[in-house]
C-alpha cells in the first residue's frame, strides 16, 4: 500500500508541475461555462425585423407596438411594398418581415380570420425558426387579449402555452448539465488516457510493469488523481454557475454527487482503454478528441436533441454515456427529480461503466503478455 | 550450479510463425557481468522481456534468481532491478523525487529509503542538484542516476537494455565502473549494448543471430576461437550469417 501511496503522489506532483495540464484541469471548465453562459445562447435579443403595413389600422398599429416593445426585436424599418422585403433581406441587416394583409383588422373583426406573413431568412435556421416562434406568440398573445376583451369571442384561436422548468427559456440552464458532462470526458477520458500513454512513451511503464507493482496498481494510482480533480471541477462548475448565471439546482446533492462519480468512473475507464489501444500521446489525444468529445458534444443531446436525429443517429446516441448522464443531470438540477424517476438511466450509466472497466482490465493485462 | 542466478534451457518465444527467440539456453553465475550482444531483431529484447517478466516463454525452462518465469514471475520481480534504453526517470521530478518514488515502488519505505537516498545522492555528486528538475540534468548523469535507482533495493541482478545510449566515451566509461561497482557488491549484471568496447568490459559475452545464440564465451576466448583481435570482427563475422532484417 506504502508503494501506491508513493504512486500517487508522484501523478500529484506531475500534474501540479505541468502547466498545460493545470489550464485545461482548472482553466478550460471555467472559459467553457462563460463561453457558453454567455456567448453562445439559444435565446434571441435585439433581432433587426421590419414591418410591412398594408393596412394601417389600430390592430396592426397595436401589434406593431407589441413587436416593438418585445427584447427579442428590434423594429428597424416600416416597408412600404413587397418589392422592398427581398432588397432588404439581400442586405442582411433583417431577420424577418411581418406582412400585415390589407384590411387587416376589419377582416378580424368581421371574419374572424386574418392573416399576417412572417418572412424570415433562412440562412441561420435556428435563428429564423426562433424569431419565427416569438412571433407567432406575440401575434397569438394580442388575439387573446382581443378575446379576453369581449370582442365577440370567436376572434381567432387561443393557445396557451407554459415553458416548463426553465420558463425564461435560458439556453444556460441547458448547457451547464451538458457541460459537466464534456468537462468530465475531457478531463477524465482524455487526461487519463494522455497521462498513461505519456509515461509508456517515455519508457517508464515498462520500468513500472518490470517493478513489483500490480497493474491495477499502475491503474488505479494514474486514476485516482483525476477522479479526484474531476469531482473538484464539477464543485468549480456547480458554483459558478449558481452565482454567476443563476442556474437553479432543485435536486439532491448527495445524489448528484453519486451519479457524477459513476459517469466519471465511466470516463476513466473509457480513458484506460484508450490508453491500452494508443501508443502515443497523440493518438491517445486523437482518439479522444475523435471518438469522445465529439459524440458527447454532438450525440449526448447537450447541443442538438437527441429526437431530432435522424433514426441512425438515435440509436448510436444509446451507447454514449454523456446522453444518460444529461439526462440525469438535467433531471436532478432542473426537475428537482429523484433517484426513484431516475433509476433506469443510472442502471444503463452502471452497465456501460462495468462494460469499459472490464474491457479496460482486460486490455491492459493483454499488453502485459 | 550452487550459484547460478539464471538459467534457461530452450526458452522459446514465438509470435504467430515467426520464431522471435529460438531455444536460448545459458547459465549466468552470481556478480558476473553477462554482455547479451546481437543484431537490431536479433531476439534480445524479446529474451530480456522473457527473463524480467513481461512476456511468457512460448517454450523452454527459464528460472531467474531460483525462481521459475513461468509460474513465479511476481517473487522475480521483487529481486531484480531494471533499466530501458528510454531512460526511465521522469523528467518533471527532481532527483530526490524520482529515487524516492522507485524506491517505494520496490518496497522501501520510511528510514531505510530515506538514508539509501541521501547516501545515493551524494555518491553521485548532485547533492547541489537536488531542487533542479531531472529533465535538466546532462543526459549522462540521467543515466547514472536510473542505472543507481535500479539496483536501490539491492537485487540479486539487474537487467540494463542499452543503458549507455547516446553519450561519449568518458561518460560511458564511467557508466561501467559504477557496473563494476555493483558487480563487486555480487549483483549479477545482465546488459545488452551496441558498443563493442563494453563488450570487451564484459566477464561473458553471448552473440546472438536470428533468435540463437551463436556464440558465448568470454571476450579472450570469442577471440581466439575466431581467430580476430577485437569483439566486433568476431560480431560482425556471426551477424553477417543472418537474413532477418529489423524488427
Amino acid at each position: 500500500m506504502n508503494s501506491f501511496t508513493g504512486f500517487v503522489i508522484k501523478e500529484f506532483k506531475q500534474i501540479y508541475r505541468d502547466t498545460r495540464t493545470l489550464m485545461v484541469l482548472f482553466g478550460m471548465p471555467v472559459i467553457m461555462l462563460i463561453l457558453f453562459g454567455f456567448a453562445i445562447r439559444n435565446e434571441v435579443t435585439n433581432a433587426n425585423i421590419a414591418v410591412l403595413d398594408l393596412s394601417k389600422d389600430e390592430v396592426t398599429r397595436e401589434i406593431i407596438r407589441k413587436l416593438e416593445a418585445s427584447k427579442a426585436f428590434e423594429l428597424s424599418d416600416y416597408l412600404e411594398s413587397y418589392d422592398e422585403v427581398e432588397q432588404r433581406f439581400r442586405e442582411g441587416n433583417i431577420k424577418e418581415v411581418v406582412v400585415f394583409e390589407p384590411d387587416f383588422g376589419n377582416k378580424l373583426g368581421k371574419e374572424g380570420q386574418a392573416d399576417v406573413q412572417v418572412i424570415t431568412d433562412a440562412t441561420d435556421p435556428n435563428l429564423a425558426n426562433i424569431v419565427q416562434s416569438y412571433t407567432g406568440a406575440i401575434l397569438l398573445d394580442h388575439v387573446r387579449e382581443m378575446n379576453a376583451n369581449g370582442m365577440d369571442g370567436k376572434v381567432g384561436i387561443n393557445v396557451l402555452t407554459k415553458m416548463q422548468y426553465n420558463p425564461e427559456l435560458k439556453s444556460v440552464n441547458l448547457f451547464v448539465p451538458g457541460l459537466i458532462a464534456v468537462i468530465l470526458m475531457l478531463v477524465s477520458a482524455l487526461m487519463t488516457s494522455i497521462s498513461i500513454t505519456r509515461e509508456k512513451e517515455m519508457g517508464n511503464m515498462e520500468i513500472l510493469l518490470v517493478s513489483p507493482l500490480k497493474p491495477y496498481h499502475i491503474i488505479l494510482g494514474k486514476v485516482l488523481p483525476y477522479l479526484v480533480l474531476s469531482v473538484v471541477n464539477v464543485i468549480t462548475i456547480l458554483v459558478l454557475s449558481k452565482f454567476i448565471f443563476q442556474v437553479p439546482f432543485r435536486g439532491n446533492l448527495v445524489l448528484f454527487f453519486a451519479e457524477s462519480t459513476l459517469f466519471i468512473v465511466t470516463a476513466l475507464s473509457l480513458g484506460v482503454f484508450i490508453s491500452s489501444v494508443a501508443n502515443n500521446q497523440q493518438t491517445a489525444m486523437m482518439v479522444s478528441l475523435a471518438g469522445l468529445l465529439l459524440p458527447t458534444l454532438l450525440l449526448s443531446g447537450f447541443i442538438f436533441p437527441v429526437s431530432s436525429m435522424p433514426l441512425p443517429l438515435q440509436v448510436i446516441s444509446n451507447i454514449i454515456p454523456a446522453k444518460w448522464f444529461l439526462i440525469i443531470v438535467r433531471g436532478i438540477m432542473l426537475k428537482g427529480a429523484g433517484i426513484t424517476l431516475l433509476w433506469k438511466e443510472t442502471l444503463i450509466l452502471v452497465v456501460i461503466a462495468l462494460l469499459f472497466i472490464v474491457l479496460s482490465l482486460k486490455k491492459f493485462k493483454v499488453r502485459l503478455q | 550450479m550452487a550459484d547460478s542466478v539464471i538459467v534457461t534451457k530452450d526458452l522459446t518465444r514465438v509470435f504467430g510463425d515467426f520464431t522471435a527467440v529460438d531455444a536460448i539456453t545459458m547459465d549466468i553465475k552470481k556478480g558476473e557481468i553477462f554482455g547479451f550482444l546481437g543484431a537490431n531483431g536479433a531476439g534480445k529484447t524479446t529474451a530480456m522481456k522473457m527473463l524480467t517478466g513481461l512476456l511468457t516463454p512460448s517454450s523452454g525452462e527459464a528460472s531467474v534468481s531460483g525462481y521459475d518465469v513461468f509460474t513465479e514471475s511476481e517473487k522475480i520481480k521483487k529481486r531484480i532491478g531494471y533499466m530501458s534504453q528510454k531512460f526511465s526517470l521522469y523528467d518533471d521530478l527532481t532527483p530526490m523525487e524520482n529515487i524516492q518514488f522507485y524506491g517505494g515502488v520496490y518496497g522501501l519505505y520510511g528510514k531505510e529509503l530515506k538514508q539509501k537516498s541521501e547516501e545515493l545522492i551524494r555518491s553521485l555528486g548532485l547533492q547541489d542538484k537536488r531542487s533542479s528538475l531531472v529533465g535538466s540534468l546532462p543526459l549522462g548523469w540521467k543515466q547514472k542516476l536510473a542505472f543507481a535507482i535500479s539496483i536501490i533495493h539491492d537485487p540479486g541482478i539487474v537487467f540494463l537494455d542499452e543503458p549507455t545510449g547516446g553519450v561519449d566515451p568518458i561518460t560511458r566509461r564511467q557508466f561501467w565502473e559504477r557496473i563494476y561497482e555493483a558487480s563487486d557488491r555480487g549483483i549479477t549484471v545482465f546488459v545488452t549494448t551496441h558498443y563493442m568496447d563494453e563488450a570487451e568490459y564484459c566477464d561473458r559475452v553471448s552473440i546472438m543471430v536470428d533468435g540463437r545464440i551463436e556464440a558465448m564465451d568470454s571476450p579472450e576466448g570469442l577471440k581466439a576461437s575466431f581467430n580476430t583481435s577485437t569483439i566486433e570482427d568476431v560480431f560482425i563475422q556471426l551477424a553477417r550469417k543472418a537474413e532477418r532484417g529489423d524488427e
